[in-house]
C-alpha cells in the first residue's frame, strides 16, 4: 500500500497504546495522511483540486442536511418553502446560497480535477480503475446535482425535470415505459417532486462512499506528479503531512475566500432567473438551459437536429450525449502512449489545449438559445470531441515523438530548481540528490 | 440391525461416476428458491415508483370549443399535460393540404390527424415530441414558427398547420389524442 521507506506510526501515550492494539484509527490516518505517507515531492496546485471536491462535498451536504428542515417537498408548497427559507429562516438565505453555489463550485473544482488528470496522464496505467471511480463519482453529481435543481420547483426545475426524463423517452419501444416509471405519472407532478427529494439525499452518500473506494485506489501506486514519471525512492517523495496538508489549507483558503465573496456579493450570478418563476406546466420558458455545469453536455444533446441513417435525430442526441461520458472510461485504453504526463508529450499537449477549448464553446453553445450559429457550431465541435478521442488520441499516442524523459522526479525537480553542481539538466544524477528536509 | 454391515454412506461429497452430486441439486434449488424470493421483493420496490392510482384515475375531460373564433387556439389541460384545440382558417387547411405527405418526417395528411367533416377542428397534445415541452402557437401573440403552426423554443422544433413536423430535431408530429364530438362543438377527450 505504500513506499517501504514510509514512517511508521509509533504511539507515544498509555491511551494511544490502549487504543492500537483495539481500533487502530489513529494509526490508519497516520499512514493516509500523516507523515506515514510519502508523496512525490513535486505535486503543483492542480494537485489540491481532489481535496477541494471532496471540501466541497462536504460543504454541500452539511447544508443540505439543513436546509431539508425547512424545505417542503409537495407541489403545492414546494416553492413557497424554498422562499420561506429565504427570507423568513434565520440565515436561510446564506444557507440556500451556499449551497446553491457550492453545487456549482463543487463542478468547477471536479472540472479542473479532471483536465488536470487528463493533462499528466493520471489515468494511464496503473490507476486506471482510479480514474474510472472518478467517473462514476462524476456521474452521480449530475445525476444529484440534476434533482437538486428540480427540488426548487421554479420555471427551469419543471423543464429541466421534463427534458431530461424526456431523454429516456427517445430509447426505442420501452422509452415510454421508462419514462412514466422515472416520473411516477404523465408528467412531473408530486410523485416526481417526492422521490428526486428522496433520492437526492441519498446520493451524496453513496457519493461518500465511492470516493472512499477512489482515495483507497489512489493509495495503492499513490499520486501520480506533473513529470508522470513513477516515484523510485526516498529521495522523490516528502511525507503527506506536514508537507501536503499544508500546501492542502493554504489552497482550501484562497478556495473559501472565493466562495464566499460568491455566496456574499454574487449569489445568483450563475442561475437562471426564470427559476425564481414557480414551476407552471403548461407554460415552457421560451429558453430552457440547464446550469452552467452540464452546458457541455446540452450541446452534444442539441447537435443532431437531422435523422442519422435509421437512427432518429433525437434517439442520436441522447446517445452522443452519454456517449461523451462513458467514452472517458476507455480513455486508458485509447491513449497507448507510455509517457503519461503531457509535459513530455508536444504534440498531445497541444491537443490537450484544443480540447480544452473544444469543451469551453460547447460549453458557450449550450448555454445559447438553439439557434444559429450556436447550432453549427455545436455541430463542428462536438464532431470534434467524438474525433479526439476515437481518432486523435489513439493516432497521436501510436505515432507521436515523446521527449526523453527525466530518469527521475528528484533529477527533474532539480533541473528546475536545484542550485547544485547536479542542477545541470540530463545529468541523472538522482540518486544522489539530497534528502528531502523533514 | 446386522453388525458388522457397513451401510453405505452417502455424504454427497462423493462424486458419482455421472459427475453430479446430491449436493449440486441442493445448491441449484436454494438458489433458485432465494432468486425467486428476492425477485418477489424487488418487484414492489420497482413497481411503486409507476404512476399511483390517483395519477391513473383519470377522467376524461370535456371541452367547449364554441368560442375558438377561426385562427385562434386555446390550452387547456388533460393528464397534466397541456392540450392544444385550433381553429384553422381555410388557408391554414388548404396549406396544410398543398404539403407533399410523402416528404414529411412523419407522414400523415390533415385528414388523418383530425375528424372526418371537422378538419377545421385541430386538436393535439401541446407536448413537444423531442423533449417534452410545450411549444408556443397556442397562445395569443405567440410564434408560431417558419410554417404557421406551432414552434417549439427549446430546441427549435417547427409544426406547420396541421400540428406536424417540419423543421428541427422532434422525430414526430403532435400527438392527436383520442377524442370523440359529443354536439358539433365540443368534444371529449380521453
Amino acid at each position: 500500500m505504500s513506499f517501504p521507506w514510509a514512517r511508521q506510526y509509533q504511539p507515544t501515550t498509555e491511551f494511544g497504546k490502549f487504543m492500537d492494539s483495539r481500533l487502530p484509527l489513529p494509526r490508519f490516518v497516520y499512514g493516509a495522511l500523516g507523515a506515514g505517507y510519502p508523496t512525490p515531492k513535486n505535486l503543483n496546485y492542480f494537485y489540491n483540486f481532489g481535496v477541494l471536491a471532496g471540501v466541497a462535498l462536504v460543504i454541500q451536504i452539511i447544508t443540505g442536511v439543513v436546509l431539508g428542515m425547512h424545505y417542503a417537498a409537495d407541489t403545492r408548497v414546494a416553492f413557497d418553502s424554498v422562499e420561506h427559507i429565504m427570507r423568513d429562516v434565520n440565515g436561510g438565505w446564506m444557507l440556500r446560497y451556499m449551497h446553491a453555489v457550492g453545487a456549482s463550485f463543487f463542478f468547477g473544482v471536479v472540472y479542473v480535477h479532471i483536465f488536470r488528470g487528463l493533462y499528466y496522464g493520471s489515468y494511464k496505467p496503473p490507476r486506471e480503475v482510479l480514474w474510472m471511480l472518478g467517473l462514476v463519482i462524476f456521474l452521480l453529481m449530475m445525476a444529484t446535482a440534476f434533482m437538486g435543481y428540480v427540488l426548487v420547483w421554479g420555471q427551469m426545475s419543471f423543464w429541466g425535470a421534463a427534458v431530461i426524463t424526456g431523454l429516456f423517452s427517445a430509447l426505442p419501444i420501452v422509452g415510454e415505459a421508462i419514462q412514466t416509471w422515472l416520473l411516477g405519472g404523465f408528467s412531473p407532478d408530486n410523485a416526481t417532486l417526492n422521490r428526486f427529494f428522496s433520492l437526492h439525499y441519498l446520493l451524496p452518500f453513496v457519493i461518500f462512499g465511492v470516493i472512499i473506494l477512489h482515495v483507497w485506489a489512489l493509495h495503492i501506486p499513490g499520486s501520480n506528479n506533473p513529470t508522470g514519471v513513477d516515484v523510485k525512492g526516498p529521495q522523490d517523495t516528502v511525507p503527506f503531512h506536514p508537507y501536503y496538508t499544508a500546501k492542502d489549507f493554504f489552497g482550501l483558503g484562497v478556495y473559501l475566500t472565493i466562495f464566499a465573496a460568491v455566496v456574499f456579493f454574487i449569489p445568483n450570478s450563475l442561475g437562471e432567473p426564470d427559476n425564481y418563476i414557480p414551476a407552471n406546466p403548461l407554460s415552457t420558458p421560451a429558453h430552457i438551459v440547464p446550469e452552467w455545469y452540464f452546458w457541455p453536455f446540452y450541446a452534444i444533446l442539441r447537435a443532431f437536429t437531422v435523422d442519422f441513417f435509421f437512427i432518429p435525430a433525437k434517439l442520436m442526441g441522447v446517445l452522443a450525449m452519454f456517449a461523451a461520458i462513458l467514452l472517458l472510461f476507455f480513455l486508458p485504453w485509447l491513449d497507448t502512449s507510455p509517457v503519461r504526463s503531457n509535459a513530455y508529450r508536444p504534440l498531445n499537449r497541444a491537443l490537450f489545449w484544443v480540447f480544452l477549448v473544444v469543451c469551453l464553446v460547447l460549453g458557450v453553445a449550450g448555454g445559447k438559445p438553439a439557434e444559429e450559429p450556436w447550432v453549427r457550431l455545436s455541430q463542428i465541435f462536438t464532431a470534434y470531441y467524438f474525433a479526439h478521442f476515437l481518432i486523435i488520441t489513439p493516432l497521436v499516442s501510436r505515432f507521436e515523438k515523446t521527449l526523453p524523459l527525466p530518469s527521475s522526479i528528484s533529477e527533474a525537480v532539480l533541473a528546475k530548481y536545484g542550485n547544485g553542481p547536479s542542477s545541470s539538466p540530463g545529468t541523472g544524477v538522482g540518486g544522489a540528490a539530497p534528502q528531502p528536509a523533514e | 440391525m446386522a453388525s458388522g454391515t457397513q451401510l453405505p454412506v452417502d455424504d454427497g461429497h462423493a462424486l458419482p461416476p455421472e459427475g453430479e452430486r446430491r449436493r449440486d441439486f441442493l445448491h441449484v434449488a436454494s438458489a433458485s428458491v432465494a432468486a425467486v424470493g428476492a425477485g418477489a421483493v424487488v418487484w414492489p420496490l420497482v413497481n411503486q415508483m409507476n404512476p399511483s392510482a390517483d395519477v391513473l384515475a383519470l377522467a376524461s375531460i370535456d371541452l367547449d370549443l364554441s368560442a375558438i373564433q377561426p385562427g385562434q387556439a386555446i390550452k387547456t389541460s388533460w393528464r397534466g399535460k397541456p392540450v392544444f384545440a385550433r381553429h384553422l382558417t381555410p388557408a391554414e387547411i388548404e396549406a396544410a393540404n398543398k404539403v407533399d405527405v410523402a416528404s414529411l418526417r412523419d407522414p400523415q395528411s390533415l385528414a388523418d390527424r383530425t375528424k372526418p367533416g371537422n378538419a377545421q377542428w385541430l386538436i393535439t397534445l401541446g407536448v413537444c415530441t423531442h423533449l417534452g415541452c410545450v411549444p408556443l402557437g397556442a397562445g395569443q401573440g405567440e410564434s408560431r414558427g417558419d410554417f404557421g403552426g406551432y414552434f417549439c423554443p427549446c430546441h427549435g422544433s417547427h409544426y406547420d398547420t396541421a400540428g406536424r413536423i417540419r423543421k428541427g430535431p422532434a422525430p414526430l408530429n403532435l400527438n392527436v389524442p383520442d377524442y370523440v364530438f359529443k354536439t358539433p362543438t365540443s368534444v371529449t377527450i380521453g
